[in-house]
């Protein structure tokens, strides 16, 4: 029975030779991942098992992130109860402020996903891992709380859109752009209980960051995971990160996919996905003047050095737009610090900016940047339902970190392009 | 499973962040969370929804985020049932593992209006609309699923041995 690489990894973790889609499976867990907003759901859940461990102390992580540094008392006493649970269960992987960086950015940083490996987490952006060939996915408090407990997790095992990358990313685009033209075409339920399987010469192309990225937002097309073809440079990646040995499916030749999209790369122009849903993708041949109040550059897409890198480029000896706020948040500790040793965050605080220590505050309208009523911002997020950032009537532009510079510079929603002179 | 109630009616696309804000996402206590459900799409739902009431509503029903807060803002607004033409599959899988009734039937979805009387009898697969008389089949959820709804839920499943 021929099958997709998804499939291959689910087969492995169920004890069986092949699995086809539409079973349900019983799969045994690498990683169970939870943060300060969704643990303490599975915990309350895990306590009415009266279990004195969890199914391994080194294959549970939590990440105090959403709403850490503490926001407020709930907030704080959400924390408080992660760690007492942690410190209880002698949880290896634990994360607090200090050590703690946005979940989807630190557990690729510390080397605990590797390629084979079957994670979930309780956090709809957990299939970001499917960039080092992990079968990765956002499951609720429940599940987290289930798989704490026995360490496994029940799948329908999904069918698969195939995607074929071919050509190479022109000068400041990336794999946001990417992902925003591919959700723009299949829509946010494209691939609703699908894998989204990305190979191709065009992968070639890929940074990690640009595949983390890309693999972050297949749930905003509705997808289970996304998933991409294991190559040197993921190699390369998981082998710096100290990650476990890694186990690579390759999809069968004859795997059968419900579709098959082919994105030549070079074609793809800076992207902005408009309010109130991710697939809402316009190319800038098709947007007006629009007056922005605030930039965002962070979150679990586009929170990393490249991106970092990426903005820094375009907002060096330039100065923000008056009347626009600009938060900068790197997504972790580590590259909060290779961000200042490259000078990055003196370019940023002298264009205007704040950088902030890590946290997802604004990408779900926790806090760090809550927009009024009728404001607008450019962010570097992943969604832009109604009231994602803020108030209901406030508007979220989605876009890269390049975009999101280059509209810091002017006020407005702009193309890299335009700053840079391409 | 048969549920009784009347219909509120959403369309497509109906996402976790307007089911329950993140501003509200520091606590997890059922009536708190209740006590805001809804509210950036439609801040009268928690006014006027009664208990046992049934939401119908379009595609790709509870996308977005993984909370589980969602289902059970829902379940705790008094809502018995959830109708829609499809679920974004976290939001499925929650419902199940909370035990909050759902099912999908696009034909159900287009042909019940807000305020309509409604019967769902889930193990018949029949979705009666009282109101107009009309009728609409569903399938039948997988036996595997069947079981969780059947123990109340995952832990309750776990707790039983189903695992």
């Amino acid at each position: 029975m021929a099958m997709t690489m998804t499939q291959k990894i689910l087969a492995a973790h169920s004890g069986r030779e092949s699995v086809c889609s539409g079973e349900l499976i019983l799969a045994d867990l690498d990683l169970v991942l939870g943060n300060d907003i969704t643990s303490p759901v599975a915990i309350k859940e895990f306590s009415k098992l009266g279990k004195d461990s969890v199914f391994d102390r080194n294959k549970v992580t939590m990440v105090m992130d959403h709403f850490a540094p503490n926001k407020d008392i709930k907030a704080a006493e959400q924390c408080k109860m992660c760690r007492d649970f942690c410190t209880e269960k002698d949880i290896t992987h634990f994360y607090d402020v200090g050590e703690m960086g946005i979940e989807h950015a630190l557990l690729p940083e510390k080397g605990l996903v590797t390629a084979g490996n079957v994670v979930i987490g309780a956090d709809s952006h957990t299939c970001t891992y499917g960039a080092l060939g992990a079968f990765s996915t956002g499951v609720g408090s429940t599940d987290m709380a289930c798989g704490m407990a026995v360490g496994k997790a029940w799948f329908k095992v999904p069918s698969a859109m195939k995607i074929v990358l071919t050509g190479e990313l022109r000068r400041f685009v990336s794999g946001k752009d990417v992902i925003l033209h591919i959700i723009g075409e299949i829509g946010v339920d494209g691939a609703l209980y699908k894998s989204m399987e990305f190979t191709g010469e065009g992968l070639a192309s890929l940074t990690m960051a640009d595949r983390l990225c890309m693999a972050n937002m297949a749930i905003e097309a509705g997808a289970k995971n996304g998933i991409f073809e294991v190559d040197d440079i993921t190699l390369d990646y998981i082998r710096a990160h100290g990650g476990a040995e890694p186990v690579i499916y390759k999809a069968d030749d004859d795997a059968v996919y419900d579709e098959v999209l082919t994105v030549d790369l070079s074609e793809i122009e800076p992207t902005v996905a408009f309010p109130h849903l991710p697939e809402n993708a316009r190319i800038f041949s098709e947007i007006d003047n629009i007056r922005i109040d605030q930039v965002v550059i962070g979150s679990c897409t586009n929170g990393r050095l490249e991106d970092l890198i990426a903005a820094a480029e375009i907002m060096k000896g330039r100065k923000c737009a008056k009347n626009v706020r600009v938060i900068v948040i790197p997504a972790t500790q580590q590259i909060y610090l290779d961000a200042m040793e490259m000078g990055l965050i003196r370019i940023f605080i002298e264009s205007g900016a704040v950088v902030s220590t890590p946290t997802c505050g604004p990408c779900l309208g926790g806090y760090m940047g809550i927009l009024a009523a009728g404001e607008r911002a450019v962010t570097t997020t992943n969604r832009n339902f109604v009231g994602r950032m803020g108030h209901p009537e406030s508007e979220v532009y989605l876009a890269s970190p390049a975009t999101a510079a280059a509209s810091a510079i002017t006020g407005r929603i702009t193309s890299p392009w335009e700053v840079m002179k391409l | 499973m048969k549920y009784t109630g009347n219909i509120i009616k959403y369309g497509d696309n109906v996402d976790t962040d307007v089911i329950i804000p993140a501003r509200y996402l520091n606590t997890s206590d059922h009536a708190e969370l209740a006590s805001h459900c809804m509210e950036d799409l439609d801040n009268t739902f928690v006014s006027r929804v009664k208990q046992g009431d049934i939401i119908t509503a379009g595609q790709n029903f509870g996308c977005g985020s993984s909370r589980e807060h969602a289902p059970i803002a829902i379940k705790a607004s008094g809502v018995s049932l959830v109708i829609a033409k499809s679920f974004a599959r976290i939001f499925y899988r929650n419902a199940i593992n909370i035990g909050l009734a759902i099912v999908e039937c696009p034909e159900a979805c287009d042909g019940i209006s807000e305020g309509d009387k409604v019967e769902a009898d889930l193990d018949n697969g029949i979705i009666r609309n009282i109101t107009t008389g009309r009728e609409y089949k569903t399938a039948p959820f997988p036996d595997f699923v069947q079981k969780i709804i059947e123990n109340g839920g995952l832990m309750q499943a776990i707790t039983n041995g189903v695992f």
